[in-house]
């Protein structure tokens, strides 16, 4: 058995050791004779956090695959462990061979949320490998970055070697492959960052050059060596039949966030709300063939033991073959008691019939987004779902025995005012006026119906039409917020109504971090120094240091949230080709403000630009 | 067919906790392909039900499971196909079949055996070993425990059932049932208290090394193994000849 990198006093001193000790099922060791490339692939926030995350389970299972390549993982360390490891000098490891993150040759790192920024610096930091990319020598690990915050990454360009822009599973291994030539012919670190920088869906920051204009926005941006490309088309899996994909995942030890297999059905979303940026970096929709779904449910529940399944994509009810898959699942799955979770489906008669057959209609609640409260706004949003369909759905669900309801909303988006969000208060109010009227009182468990609304504060991302937009102020959002609850607490039925809204001081800084530039990186460096780290953790999410921060740098935090932009404005993203076009974008700005919606891909094409990758949903 | 299942904890594993151990084998029986039953009702789950909670940090090489199964072939392939689902740090050392009626795993704990040994650097004075049998031999062992309302004054003497002491390492047979559990911790605690002496943070390496169902009587207790109320049925190697 492999010896542990922290000693039994630590382990018998800190929460939840099972965190660091590895030698989970399915977790992959190798020799380290056998192997010449170590990765180490990191996601920048606690286990059960990053365990749970898919995209980490498809690229380990990947890099395994790879002749000669060893892929361990790597977490951030809890506070508790964090604190020690600093005064003890311990330096950050891999859980696998539980070696020093110093010794591989790559630190992987994926990017799911812009307030995990100065997580990636509290790992960067606890491997002892500088944390600004320019001060790394030829010993240091590559640091390379993936997942959607690639698709703007400059406020984080200073402490990246690489950003792979786009979907894994295409240029690694091209890309192992180059670094194992370079580092064997004894290249220094500078030559083989230029030859990755050619290869297609690489962004090396370190050979692109910024200016700026005198009022702070972006003069020029330009590569500044000869044959360095000036745009980047991110990477896309054309084909995710017949691609990677684990059929033996990870099994942790202790409970996690998501503990369940997962079968991605489909990558991508037909529909094209305004605010989702998911919904335009994964274009085009692709599916997957429903048999190769199948088996792989088999052998996934097969070799992991997981009681329960769960199906992913951005809206699973847009998956053609969804009753064949779920009816297949049910029939199989049940005999061996195994639960199958849905999220993302829209309530209608089929899912709520195929609900009531997975589930304990009792102690479940349904969940509906129409994030935002009236038509009209919802128009702008380019939500395609209408009162009739939320109260159609909600009837049918008190029908079938249903109770509970989640209601989710956005405050703050664009064109908002007082009606759309007394809106929300109505609409909240109407659900349980129908369930009343819907359920006669003998036959209502408790008596009552338990609508639970929830509104978050709207974030302009980069590549939506609203990357534009003017973000609302903290004041701004919480007078929202306000309003809402007296709007709720107004109504005839606010006793059946729960009101939660989320925290406003978060979603300021995640707007200056989404759409930021690299004058940010200061501020991120600035405020891990000051001790920031576990910014998406309320308990530990100091605001007054980020404050002092922007100070200290000189930064405003208004010129990325509330400055209105103009269409001509150079982004600090515009490098990236994703995909959608620009012009795309700015055509759906103007119908947002038009209060026109647009059809979903399979209606009838928008001509966004994801036609160019040749398949999907535009050739179907 | 209720079958009860012996396996051993060690190393790296001794790390995690008792819901952890549950959890693994619930996965463990599903990849093991054991043929479990579940309870009726909306949220089935398997019958399995372990005999005592194992502290994080302690290893062992007696832990039992109770298992209720539609189908079984017979003990050996049980613990092959097990251990093939296992890691290393969990490994299955028997399955046996219970007797039609017997009590479950956790309401047949009445003992459990420990060996004890100091880390490098943190045993007591020399001599220990010849204060500790003196010590041991007392009329009493008096210790006070916290509750959540007040102090208890507890005999630990009465719960010692046997003990040795080889080289530098103790062994205990002690009082586990649920009414009277002593921690082997706790005995040490009290020694070192008598002696003068500071017991040093994360002192003990405890190795359970069986748990124990008392067939006599409360006044005469004979302990055994709790898989030997079961038995262990080897394949027929005849039928595979014939």
């Amino acid at each position: 058995m492999k010896k542990l990198a922290l000693s039994d006093d630590i382990l018998m001193k800190i929460e939840k050791p099972a965190r660091y000790i590895g030698g989970e099922v399915n977790s992959v060791v190798k020799n380290k004779e056998d192997v010449d490339m170590r990765i180490a692939f990191c996601f920048p926030d606690v286990y059960e956090i990053g365990m749970s995350h898919l995209g980490i389970q498809i690229l380990y299972d990947m890099f395994n695959r790879f002749d000669g390549v060893w892929c361990e993982r790597v977490y951030s360390p809890w506070t508790d462990l964090d604190a020690i490891m600093r005064k003890e000098n311990i330096p950050l490891f891999a859980l696998e061979s539980q070696d020093p993150i110093k010794d591989f040759d790559w630190l992987a790192i994926t990017l799911q949320y812009e307030m995990c920024y100065t997580n990636v610096l509290q790992v960067l930091d606890l491997s002892g490998i500088p944390l600004l990319a320019k001060d790394r020598t030829d010993g240091d690990p590559i640091v390379i970055g993936g997942g959607p915050c690639t698709y703007n990454p400059e406020p984080i360009a200073d402490f990246f070697d690489i950003f792979y822009i786009g979907e894994g599973e295409t240029r690694y291994e091209e890309l192992i492959n180059l670094y194992r030539e370079c580092r064997d012919s004894g290249l220094s670190r500078k030559d083989f960052l230029r030859k990755a920088a050619k290869v297609p869906g690489m962004y090396v920051p370190a050979f692109y050059d910024v200016t700026y204009k005198e009022d702070g926005t972006i003069e020029c941006f330009q590569p500044n060596e000869e044959g360095i490309p000036a745009r980047i088309l991110k990477e896309i899996e054309m084909d995710v039949s017949h691609t990677y994909y684990p059929e033996k995942p990870l099994v942790p030890f202790m409970k996690i966030s998501q503990d369940r297999v997962v079968l991605e059905i489909m990558r991508g979303c037909i529909r094209g709300c305004r605010f989702c940026q998911a919904g335009q970096l994964y274009r085009p929709v692709r599916e997957r063939d429903v048999e190769v779904l199948k088996d792989y449910a088999l052998k996934m529940l097969k070799n992991t033991g997981q009681e329960e399944i769960s199906l992913s994509s951005l809206s699973s009810s847009d998956y053609s073959k969804l009753p064949e898959l779920i009816n297949f699942l049910i029939e199989d799955c049940s005999k061996n008691h195994i639960n199958i979770s849905l999220p993302s489906l829209r309530i209608d008669a089929f899912s709520l019939d195929v609900m009531s057959k997975v589930q304990d209609i009792k102690k479940t609640s349904l969940t509906f987004a129409p994030e935002a409260g009236s038509q009209r706004l919802r128009n702008v949003i380019n939500k395609g779902l209408t009162e009739e369909d939320i109260i159609g759905g909600a009837t049918l669900a008190f029908e079938g025995g249903w109770t509970r309801v989640k209601l989710y909303f956005m405050l703050g988006l664009p064109t908002e005012t007082d009606e759309d969000i007394e809106g929300i208060a109505e609409l909240s109010n109407k659900i349980a006026a129908t369930f009343f009227d819907v359920v006669p009182k003998e036959k209502r468990v408790n008596g009552r119906v338990q609508i639970v609304t929830s509104t978050s504060f709207f974030v302009p991302k980069p590549f939506t039409p609203f990357q534009w937009a003017k973000q609302c102020t903290k004041e701004e959002f919480l007078e929202k917020a306000y309003k809402t609850k007296h709007a709720i607490m107004a109504k005839l039925n606010q006793k059946s109504i729960k009101y939660n809204w989320h925290e406003a001081d978060t979603a300021v800084l995640e707007g200056v971090l989404a759409r930021g530039d690299r004058k940010v990186g200061n501020v991120i460096l600035n405020v891990y120094k000051k001790g920031a780290i576990f910014d998406s953790w309320s308990e530990y999410f100091d605001n007054q240091k980020w404050m002092d921060a922007f100070e200290e740098c000189n930064v405003s935090m208004d010129f990325y949230t509330t400055r209105e932009r103009s269409t001509e404005e150079i982004f600090p993203w515009d490098f990236i080709d994703c995909g959608v076009t620009k012009e795309f974008l700015k055509r759906e700005w103007e119908k947002a403000q038009r209060e026109e919606i647009s059809q979903n891909c399979r209606k009838q094409c928008q001509g966004c630009g994801a036609a160019r990758f040749g398949g999907g949903v535009c050739f179907s | 067919m209720k079958i009860r299942v012996k396996f051993a904890k060690f190393g790296n594993l001794k790390f995690i906790g008792h819901l952890d151990v549950q959890r693994f084998f619930q996965k463990a029986v599903r990849r093991a392909g054991i043929d479990v039953k579940y309870t009726t009702g909306f949220s089935p789950h398997q019958i399995m039900s372990f005999a005592q909670p194992l502290g994080i940090g302690l290893e062992s090489n007696g832990e039992y499971m109770d298992l209720e199964v539609n189908s079984f072939t017979d003990s050996d392939d049980f613990v092959e196909r097990f251990n093939k689902a296992s890691v290393e740090g969990i490994e299955i050392l028997s399955v046996s079949v219970l007797p039609e009626g017997s009590k479950n795993a956790m309401a047949s704990v009445a003992a459990a055996g420990y060996t004890i040994r100091f880390r490098e650097g943190r045993s007591p004075r020399e001599g220990w070993q010849e204060r500790l049998k003196e010590f041991l031999a007392s009329e009493t062992i008096m210790i006070t425990k916290e509750t959540k309302k007040n102090t208890l004054e507890i005999d630990l003497k009465p719960g010692i059932y046997e003990y040795r002491i080889t080289g530098d390492s103790i062994y205990f047979l002690i009082n586990a049932s649920s009414s009277g559990n002593i921690k082997p911790g706790m005995i040490i605690e009290a020694f070192m208290q008598r002696a003068n002496e500071v017991l040093p943070e994360n002192a003990l390496l405890i190795t359970r090394e069986d748990t124990y169902t008392n067939v006599g009587s409360e006044e005469e207790p004979e302990f055994i193994p709790l898989d030997q109320i079961g038995e262990v049925i080897h394949a027929k190697t005849s039928d595979c000849l014939s």
